[in-house]
């Protein structure tokens, strides 16, 4: 691009899919809930009201830090408070980690398409509640306090991104992560994963930090990637003009495409930390983690690695089929009663399971259409017992159904025709009824015989088996 | 003298109530007679102006719950007629510190921040006394916030006056709660105690208050002052009826993180026990003050008032001819940093714990101030909060500031526990002294005049001196009555034992009244009382 490199950090707050709240009983998740509907003494602090850790936060911020190699989960570690006003904080303070957080350091080394991998380091990864919302409407500053003690994890990366697109990569794999280990469902319209992005730039490859802005609000991958590029641009633009970069803190307006500037970032404000009182040390001792970390799979792009290898499958198909844990087990499920080729598996996955997936809107595990039914039709294709195109309509019929597929192929007598004497006596009726199609053929526009096989499938309900069809019809048509 | 349903002892009212002797509904009703006897004007958040009257009168409600208390005594009837479990305090009426909140009921905090706050829930102590069949007669007044030890810097005046002469303060925070408990209006009370909040009250107004081991009782519902040191705790006028208090309010509660799971034993087995083999200790360090000289900063050193000195002697001798050892000389050294320890860790809590009294959900609000976000807060706070408060925010944000933080608050953490290891050498079994527990003075001195000490923010602290250190430990105290000084008003007596060993102090504090039943001073009545 120029003489310039990207210095990109992300911060991210992950929303955890906890069923309730981080110290209180209220449903979590209130999307599309009424303002206020989700709300108890304890998360709108009244007076008196106290903190009680939900553990599953814990559990899940644990599987969190493991799968980023953290160096260290803390056997213990604290909450703070962090003292601010704003009126949809009700207490005053959020309950937050600071300097005594659950995990130190990890990293991810995130794949780029042009085939390197770029090591993200982690510099924080801790727990928090979550504030409220405030929306000013016609001159009036309204809060809903739905969000107040929904359970976050913030996790902060080093400055190790360099452009645009890695920080995309990034926010993909964190994402992939996130639902793979089942611990968010990281929709960033939803607002369950949100990033800042820290940008700066500099000489390539000099090793200075240059002053960076920070760019909030964007939720949506896409939106990323654009807003630091125009974040980029904007700040070569400048140095080249000879100014200097400020260390803004910018809006991303998603409806426009530009950046704009919220503040000029002031010092760090003192939020005034100290250990919250409220709430005991968390006591990870090696028996919650064993069980924690028991529930720990394979990561995905590990996984990845390994399918590709052990099953001799394209890297192309592996990545796919780890796009999401259960596509994984569900190959690997399907493979493991199989006995051809797995690549053969992997492209009835990726052409027809997959567009069963998307149209319905699920994920593999909420199949009805097991991986041994898949199998089972794969081989009756294999057979010969059925044609391809019969095989997809009973894809179809079994997840429609749940019924077992050799059933379905019978009751609806979808067995393939290839008796040689049904085919002829099919086909000496098609020939006797087109004269004119068959003057063409015999007058060398061979290529008539694709609409004789189209004619005799269609008179056989799609079940002829096409090659002897091909191979008849030639035979047929040629002759008297 | 004519006997009055609302002086006798609690566990006397439940047995006549279960024996259907009395009804609850009478109880109340001569407990209501009494309050509208000696409570005098209604204490309110508006300018106040002192009339000579207002000397003679107790002023320990800021709201009396007549129809929500009549409610529950009926209810306490009719289960007796029904041949149900009334409960073990069945009918027995309570004053609860208006630092509690109670379910539809204005809970003040003795702010007018808070005036108009009815909360929607009640407080787990507050909810196992009702279970239990306490009936709550009202919410008491108290320092704002609990910010203090005199009761004279409650938003609701006039101020709380002690019953035995109301010339003179009540103590505090808990001053509304010992004072109703002393005046008769009402047998029981539930306090807080952050630095001696109940046991200094309860000395100065001649009752017995307990506070509790940190985490025995549940902090749920009370509304926060130094959330690492505030422990909900009984008073009552004699230690039956704080034993049986205990019963109801200790326990484990899954809305706090920070109480105790360890189990709970029966307050009223083996009360009367005796003392013999206990091993009780005397320290020197509990016979003076060492305070630094708010001028220079020199550190004083003077001892506790002579009266109470022997009033704590004459105790030990006491319990020796019951047979208890007494173990002479403990030290313990770090006494004497109990209060500056507490001025940083205490405001740098409460300075937060006041954050969510911002206007904007609750409570007060600047009316005029709903655009400007910064002017609300600033009006809002500005008027809502008292003198107090406001001294312990501007302080707690200084020693929590960033640059200041490990200077003051951090090291205030470290002398915690300096404080925290002299009790635990003391009461460590294979130690030097094995103590059961420590016999000290409850306060340096009697209670003081209204207005006399108000004001001197550093030297009302120092009333705390001898009760503070058992809240930076964790460990439990008692103070009980022992007699009257010779301005006529009540000094108080305090056992300090180990984690969780309160049933060890009530047994102590029984024995105490025991030995003592038939001396003149145990038949004196509040001046209040023998006014009527």
């Amino acid at each position: 691009m120029s003489d310039y490199e990207a210095v990109i950090g992300l911060e991210t707050h992950i929303q955890l899919n906890t069923n309730s709240k981080i110290f209180c009983g209220c449903k979590a998740d209130s999307w599309a809930d009424p303002p206020n509907t989700n709300i108890c003494p304890v998360c709108t602090g009244l007076p008196g009201v106290l903190p009680v850790l939900n553990r599953s936060v814990v559990e899940k911020a644990v599987l969190l830090a493991s799968a980023m190699r953290a160096d260290s989960i803390q056997s213990r570690s604290y909450f703070a408070r962090k003292n601010y006003f704003y009126p949809d904080l009700p207490k005053g303070y959020q309950i937050s980690q600071y300097n005594e957080p659950l995990a130190l350091g990890g990293f991810m080394d995130v794949p780029l398409p042009e085939g390197d991998q770029r090591r993200v380091t982690i510099t924080k990864l801790h727990m928090e509640e979550d504030a409220g919302k405030t929306v000013l409407e016609a001159g009036r500053r309204l809060i809903d306090f739905n969000r107040c003690g929904v359970p976050l994890v913030e996790m902060v990366t080093g400055p190790d991104l360099r452009s645009a697109d890695e920080a995309a990569q990034y926010l993909i794999r964190l994402r992939q992560l996130l639902r793979w280990l089942g611990i968010s469902d990281a929709d960033m319209e939803r607002g369950h994963l949100r990033c800042d992005a820290n940008v700066s730039i500099r000489i390539q490859g000099s090793d200075v930090l240059n002053p960076k802005t920070e760019t909030k609000n964007v939720n949506s991958i896409e939106n990323v990637r654009d807003a630091i590029q125009a974040e980029i641009k904007r700040q070569i633009r400048e140095v080249k003009a000879g100014r200097t970069i400020e260390a803004w803190t910018l809006d991303w307006d998603e409806d426009s495409g530009t950046l704009r500037k919220m503040r000029v970032k002031e010092t760090e404000a003192d939020y005034r930390y100290f250990r919250e009182p409220d709430l005991l040390p968390i006591e990870l001792d090696e028996t919650w983690r064993g069980e924690i970390l028991s529930a720990l799979p394979e990561l995905p792009l590990e996984r990845r690695a390994r399918i590709a290898k052990q099953y001799d499958i394209p890297i192309y198909d592996a990545e796919i089929l780890t796009e999401e844990r259960s596509l994984a087990d569900y190959f690997e499920k399907a493979v493991d009663v199989y006995d051809g080729e797995p690549k053969t598996v992997s492209n009835w996955l990726m052409n027809d399971v997959l567009r069963i997936i998307r149209s319905k809107g699920i994920k593999a595990g909420g199949l009805q259409l097991q991986p041994h039914h898949l199998v089972e039709i794969i081989r009756m294709v294999d057979e010969k017992k059925i044609t391809t195109n019969t095989a997809k309509s009973v894809l179809d019929q079994v997840e429609e159904t749940g019924n077992p597929p050799i059933e379905i192929v019978e009751r609806e007598n979808l067995a393939q025709v290839s008796d040689e004497g049904a085919l002829r006596q099919v086909i000496v009726d098609v020939i006797a009824g087109n004269p004119d199609q068959v003057k063409t053929y015999r007058a060398g526009k061979e290529s008539v015989i694709g609409w004789f096989v189209g004619q005799v499938m269609r008179e056989t309900k799609g079940k002829a088996n096409p090659q002897l069809v091909q191979e008849l019809l030639g035979e047929m048509l040629t002759g008297d | 003298m004519t006997e009055h349903l609302c002086d006798l002892p609690a566990h006397e009212q439940v047995r006549r109530i279960k024996g259907g002797e009395i009804s609850a509904v009478e109880l109340l009703k001569s407990t209501l007679e009494r309050v509208d006897a000696v409570e005098g004007r209604q204490a309110r958040t508006e300018s106040y102006t002192p009339n000579p009257t207002d000397l003679e009168k107790v002023h320990a409600f800021i709201t009396v719950t007549r129809e929500r208390a009549q409610a529950q005594a009926e209810s306490i009837d009719q289960k007796i007629a029904a041949g149900e479990d009334p409960g073990p305090l069945a009918g027995v009426p309570l004053a609860v510190k208006d630092i509690f909140c109670v379910k539809d009921t204005p809970s003040t905090a003795g702010s007018k921040i808070l005036e108009n706050f009815i909360s929607p829930y009640s407080a787990t102590p507050v909810k196992h006394l009702e279970e239990a069949g306490a009936v709550v007669v009202g919410k008491v007044n108290l320092d704002e916030f609990t910010f203090g030890s005199s009761n004279e810097s409650s938003a609701f005046l006039p101020p709380v006056g002690n019953p035995w002469d109301p010339t003179y303060v009540p103590g505090g925070s808990s001053g509304g709660s010992t004072a109703a408990v002393a005046a008769g209006e009402a047998a029981i009370s539930l306090g807080t105690d952050t630095a001696g909040s109940i046991r200094q009250p309860a000395a100065f107004c001649g009752v017995v208050g307990m506070k509790p081991t940190y985490g025995r009782v549940s902090r749920y519902g009370l509304i926060a002052f130094a959330s690492s040191l505030d422990c909900p705790g009984p008073v009552a006028r004699n230690v039956t009826d704080t034993a049986l208090m205990m019963n109801a309010i200790a326990g484990p509660d899954p809305r706090d993180a920070t109480a105790a799971n360890a189990p709970v034993p029966d307050y009223c087995k083996g009360l009367t026990e005796g003392v013999k083999g206990l091993r009780i200790g005397l320290s020197p360090d509990y016979f003076k003050l060492k305070y630094p000289d708010p001028e220079t900063g020199e550190l004083i050193e003077q001892p506790i008032s002579p009266e109470i000195e022997s009033a704590v002697l004459a105790a030990a001798q006491t319990f020796a001819e019951m047979g208890a050892e007494i173990i002479e000389e403990v030290p313990m050294p770090n006494t004497h940093h109990g209060i500056p320890v507490y001025f940083v860790i205490s405001r740098v809590e409460a300075a937060s714990n006041l954050h969510r009294y911002d206007g904007v959900k609750y409570g007060y609000r600047f009316p005029d101030e709903e655009e400007n976000l910064r002017e609300l807060y600033k009006k809002t706070r500005g008027r809502g909060f008292g003198i107090q408060p406001k001294l312990r925010i501007l302080m707690g944000m200084y020693v929590s500031a960033e640059q200041y933080e490990k200077g003051h608050y951090e090291r205030a953490l470290r002398v915690r526990t300096l404080i925290r290891d002299d009790f635990e050498r003391a009461f460590d079994p294979g130690g030097s002294y094995k103590l059961d527990c420590l016999l000290t003075a409850t306060t340096p001195t009697t209670a003081f005049k209204l207005g006399a000490v108000y004001g001197d923010s550093v030297l009302m602290q120092y009333a705390d001196l001898l009760t503070v250190p058992a809240n930076h430990a964790g460990v439990p105290g008692l103070s009980i009555p022992a007699g009257f000084g010779e301005n006529g008003l009540p000094i108080g007596i305090q056992f300090l034992g180990p984690d969780f060993s309160e049933a060890t102090l009530l047994r102590a504090g029984r024995s105490y009244e025991m030995a003592t039943e038939g001396e003149a001073w145990r038949a004196l009545q509040p001046k209040v009382i023998g006014a009527l």
